[in-house]
């Protein structure tokens, strides 16, 4: 999974819920990481996020934090 | 089997509360007042002569067939005219009206020819029928006088003939182009015995501005208008109600057959979507069906670059099986998927599901709904908690304001846009938010109040800047807020839209159109009535189409147009199943009814049916199959009646995912332009071929039944079936009804549905189950389905696709009446005639600047390819902005749009591409390369027995 592509979309998922009121958006961002991408695209970008994660944006970038702790499959098992 | 005989009560019905009792021939009679005499007649079974009348259409009373006598009046008063009265004592026959009858059907049938045994319409001739029922012997003027029977025949349209020489010119044709159709191609020329049915002025019909929607030749009670597969054929024998297999409207037809040859389509005036009427597409192009190049045997090869070979079922079959379980052996568990088909029917798209999680022990499932509407189930599952559209399209009766939006109806929806101009002929207003002057904006009758044509990739923007005027000025339903939505999410978003820069001011800048006109439209919205939103793929594919969706759905709750008859927000589906293949379990993430693949407790429900253990984790979808595949982690894919190739956005990145896989998998009709980079060829059927259900726009489940035997063999049903036992998978069903059974078992909003209540219902609307088991024509009542009614805040970020010095304009995409989406099916019809390619419209200034004139070849490049077309020159576009349609291969628009995609669903943003157009020679060096991969890669060697 190109990590560039996997970046510009995590942080438009960012930018819809960043702006939204009376919920927390890191978690909203990370729940729909969670909900809508397949494991190996999450894996990819956790795995962009410990090589600096350049381009998250910073909430996206808590967002992508938290899925480490999300039992990420390689997508071959 | 015989014909199915529909009754035809002469006029349309009063929708009058109030009743009347009346006699007619000694029956008493008790019927809504306002209703015609004739029609009253009809319901107590009494059959009034009649010819100019036909209840499709408004009363004329000018054939004069129709006369009665009533008590205490003088005359014999026209039926079809005469609307019923309290105590009124009618008669139907005497000897009195006979002899009139019988003066006038002579003076018909002395100027009309006699040749009824060679006629294409013996049989089905309201004349002859009429002949017969007044009793005419003898016609005593001879044939020798001034007549009609040497008009020249006008055959230019490929569908159906005008024979002037059999006209009665009763104007059913031209009343039902008017009032059905809403077109107004046809008028009565001359006066007197001049008096001629007339196309356009004084033209052929197809010079003229008909839309071949067949209403005229249904309207008619002689042969003038009549269908060439009829004169050819001959009258059919046997009809079978079924549901068309084009767009989102899904019309039901009868099938009207000689043995099993399909004579022609005939509109079901019982089909509840569509009321009797047609457009082209359903009424004309089916020939498809028969082309000479639809595959019928099932073939393999081991490279793309080799010849097709024709191979047995059991060999087909085998090799999907053991290259898929090569495949997984190899690349794991998750490097295969399949795609399910908005074309198929619900119970095939929920087989090709089951497959999938079952078989595959995966959730790479996905649709060709995916690139279309997906942004409207995520939408509207989280502000209202349905993912579907809110209405029945019997709804615009009531409507008083129309937005439409990002949708073309007349093109792409057409019998609903004919009923949705009926209304605006009755009076209510019109709004059009569009970057191109569609047909709606200004035609015969009709006129927008207000057309918004905004730069392509504002939706949002100007959304909000409709919300923005309502909420600032006061024009809000607060009583509906206060009582059916989620008062804190409002109020937040009321501060939201309330800022400046959600002023018609500020938006109309970036959007580049008039404040004023925003707030005007906004103003009449809001205040105007029943206000109702219909909206297409210009809302849905674009970066922000979820976020559009949810605005729409904003300002549809802040105005309190929710919940009843005339409002609403209606999602025009682009294809038959679009809603039907996402409600079956279509998508990775989530199980049949919208139920997310994470919960636990109901995925065990569907893992005690199947007898399978499910993955909890979302599959890939289409978009992520092609990255998946490029990255070498997925390998094998299983695509039913869907062309990928060239319907899916940036074709070079879809050829290049599809030359990394192993084994691909097409299903279809046609070797179409995914086919030529499979590995795999399965015959698919036609809807003619196969029983099962289509579910519209209006979420109105209707029956699809076989009219036919498989031409290849097998029903695409049985095919899934056949790979998912040869995977190891048995599902063993014997018919389709079976199939539904399941899906009933397991989906709460299919709860009540079965094939003998389509059968006996005609169709039923979801949700259908104890509490509705009629179906729910419209949602959100009393309550929303969520509960509160939940605003979103819908903040505008541009695209991240823009113009600059390179790409100066931007190219929106979409398409027109006579094509169907890829055009597999329309390109192999008499369609082609009214589009043979597909053409860049560009305006006047755009093109001068450019040296390009109506006609000549353009280059139409972007970041990502290049095509070249021809330009058509036309001020419907802004400047800045071009457009054209992916009906062709030979230019495959989709290798100019980009990897750009909605936030929420990756639905990709076809609508906004940055692009330069240039003057050109002809085809690109790519288009002729494309085009002999595509000629080599169709080839089919020749049997080994030969």
């Amino acid at each position: 999974m190109e990590a560039a592509k996997l970046v510009m979309m995590a942080n438009q998922i960012g930018r819809f819920f960043v702006p939204q009121r009376d919920i927390d958006p890191v978690a909203a961002i990370a729940d729909h990481l969670v909900k809508f991408w397949e494991p190996r695209m999450r894996a990819a970008i956790v795995a962009h996020l410990k090589a600096g994660g350049a381009g998250l944006d910073g909430p996206v970038r808590e967002a992508v934090g938290r899925l480490k702790e999300v039992n990420v499959v390689n997508g071959l098992s | 089997m015989s014909l199915v005989h529909e009754i035809d009560y002469g006029t349309p019905p009063s929708l009058a509360a109030e009743t009347v009792k009346l006699t007619i021939d000694g029956n008493e009679v008790t019927v809504p007042a306002g209703t015609s005499i004739m029609r009253a007649a009809m319901d107590a079974g009494i059959q009034v002569p009649k010819l100019c009348a036909t209840d499709s259409v408004e009363a004329f009373g000018s054939c004069r067939l129709c006369l009665v006598e009533i008590a205490g009046r003088a005359g014999t008063p026209a039926s079809c005219t005469t609307p019923v009265a309290a105590g009124m004592v009618v008669s139907t026959q005497t000897d009195r009206l006979k002899q009139i009858r019988n003066g006038v059907m002579e003076l018909y049938i002395s100027d009309h020819p006699l040749d009824c045994l060679t006629c294409a319409a013996n049989g089905d001739c309201e004349l002859q029928d009429m002949a017969g029922a007044v009793g005419l012997r003898e016609v005593r003027y001879g044939t020798g006088g001034e007549n009609h029977l040497a008009q020249e025949k006008d055959d230019s349209n490929p569908y159906f003939t005008f024979d002037a020489s059999k006209c009665i010119v009763c104007s059913r044709c031209v009343r039902a182009c008017e009032e059905v159709q809403g077109t107004f191609a046809l008028t009565i020329q001359g006066r007197g015995f001049d008096s001629k049915v007339s196309a356009g002025m004084a033209e052929k019909f197809i010079d003229s501005e008909c839309v071949s929607c067949g209403a005229c030749v249904q309207a008619c009670p002689t042969a003038t208008l009549i269908e060439k597969t009829v004169i050819d054929v001959g009258q059919p024998e046997h009809s079978v109600v079924t549901t068309c297999a084009y767009c989102g409207v899904g019309c039901n037809f009868k099938a009207e057959m000689r043995g099993e040859e399909l004579v022609r389509m005939v509109p079901y005036k019982d089909g509840l979507a569509n009321h009797g009427h047609s457009c082209v597409k359903g009424r004309f192009a089916w020939g498809y069906a028969n082309h000479r190049e639809r595959i019928l045997n099932p073939m393999i090869r081991e490279r793309i670059d080799q010849p097709w070979r024709e191979v047995s079922w059991d060999e087909a079959i085998g090799r999907v099986a053991s290259e898929f379980k090569r495949i997984q052996a190899k690349h794991g568990r998750l490097s295969i998927g399949g795609i399910t088909s908005s074309r198929c029917t619900n119970e095939e798209a929920y087989l090709v599901q089951k497959l999938v999680r079952g078989g595959f022990g995966n959730n790479n499932v996905d649709t060709c709904a995916r690139v279309c509407h997906s942004p409207t189930g995520y939408g509207l599952s989280k502000t209202y908690g349905t993912s579907a559209g809110t209405q029945d399209f019997d709804s615009v009766e009531h409507t008083d304001v129309v937005l439409v939006i990002g949708a073309n109806p007349t093109d792409a929806h057409p019998v609903f846009a004919s009923r949705l101009k009926k209304r605006l002929r009755q009076g209510a207003r019109l709004i059009v938010i569009d970057p191109r002057r569609i047909d709606l904006v200004r035609m015969p009758h009709v006129e927008a109040q207000y057309h918004l044509a905004l730069r392509p990739g504002t939706n949002a923007a100007i959304l909000n800047a409709l919300a923005h005027t309502i909420v600032t000025e006061g024009l809000m339903n607060e009583a509906f807020i206060r009582e059916r939505c989620d008062i804190s999410a409002f109020e937040h978003w009321a501060a939201f839209v309330s800022e400046p820069q959600n002023s018609p001011e500020a938006v109309g800048l970036i959007a580049g159109v008039s404040p004023e006109a925003i707030r005007g439209a906004a103003r009449l919205y809001a205040t105007g009535g029943n206000g109702a939103i219909y909206y297409g793929l210009g809302v849905t594919e674009h970066s922000q189409g979820t976020t559009a969706v949810m605005a729409i759905a904003n300002l549809a709750m802040v105005t309190g147009n929710i919940g009843r008859p005339g409002v609403g927000v209606n999602p025009l589906r682009g294809q038959n199943n679009v809603q039907g293949s996402c409600d079956m379990g279509s998508f990775p993430h989530e199980l049949t009814g919208y139920r997310h693949i994470s919960d636990g407790a109901m995925r065990s429900t569907f893992e005690e049916a199947w007898g399978r253990s499910l993955d909890g984790e979302p599959g890939l979808r289409i978009m992520n199959m092609f990255d998946a595949a490029l990255d070498g982690s997925f390998k094998g894919l299983y695509v039913q009646g869907e062309d990928i190739l060239q319907s899916d956005p940036n074709t070079h990145h879809v050829s290049a995912a599809l030359s990394a896989m192993e084994c691909v998998v097409v299903q279809d009709l046609f070797l179409n332009e995914t086919a030529t980079y499979a590995h795999v060829f399965l015959p698919g059927s036609t809807f003619l071929e196969k029983d099962g259900t289509f579910t519209n726009a209006e979420r109105r489940i209707n029956r699809v039944r076989r009219v036919m035997a498989p031409k290849n063999g097998m029903a695409d049903w049985e095919i899934t079936l056949a790979i998912a036992k040869a995977m190891g998978f048995d599902m063993p069903y014997s018919h389709p009804s079976e199939v539904m059974d399941e899906i009933a078992r397991l989906t709460p909003t299919f709860a009540g549905v079965s094939y003998d209540l389509l059968d006996k219902a005609g169709s039923v609307q979801w949700p259908c189950n104890e509490k509705m088991p009629l179906g729910t024509p419209v949602m959100h009542i009393d309550a929303f389905v969520r509960g509160k009614g939940n605003f979103i805040i819908t903040e505008y970020v541009p695209t991240d696709e823009k113009v600059g010095p390179r790409f100066p304009l931007l190219l929106t995409t979409g398409r027109i009446l006579s094509q169907y989406n890829v055009g597999a099916q329309t390109r192999r019809t008499a369609n082609v005639m009214w589009h043979e390619e597909d053409m860049l419209e560009i305006h006047p200034h755009d093109a001068e600047q450019r040296g390009v004139r109506d006609g000549d070849w353009v280059r139409l490049d972007s970041r990502t390819g290049g095509t070249a077309l021809r330009a058509r020159v036309t001020d419907r576009v802004a400047p800045g902005v071009v457009y054209t349609t992916f009906h062709h291969p030979d230019t495959q628009a989709n290798v100019v749009t980009t990897d750009y995609s909605d936030w929420a669903t990756n639905c990709p943003e076809y609508k906004v591409t940055a692009v330069q157009v240039a003057p050109s020679n002809g085809p690109s060096d790519w288009q002729r390369s494309y085009g002999e991969h595509a000629e080599r890669s169709r080839l089919i060697a020749k049997a080994a027995a030969e």
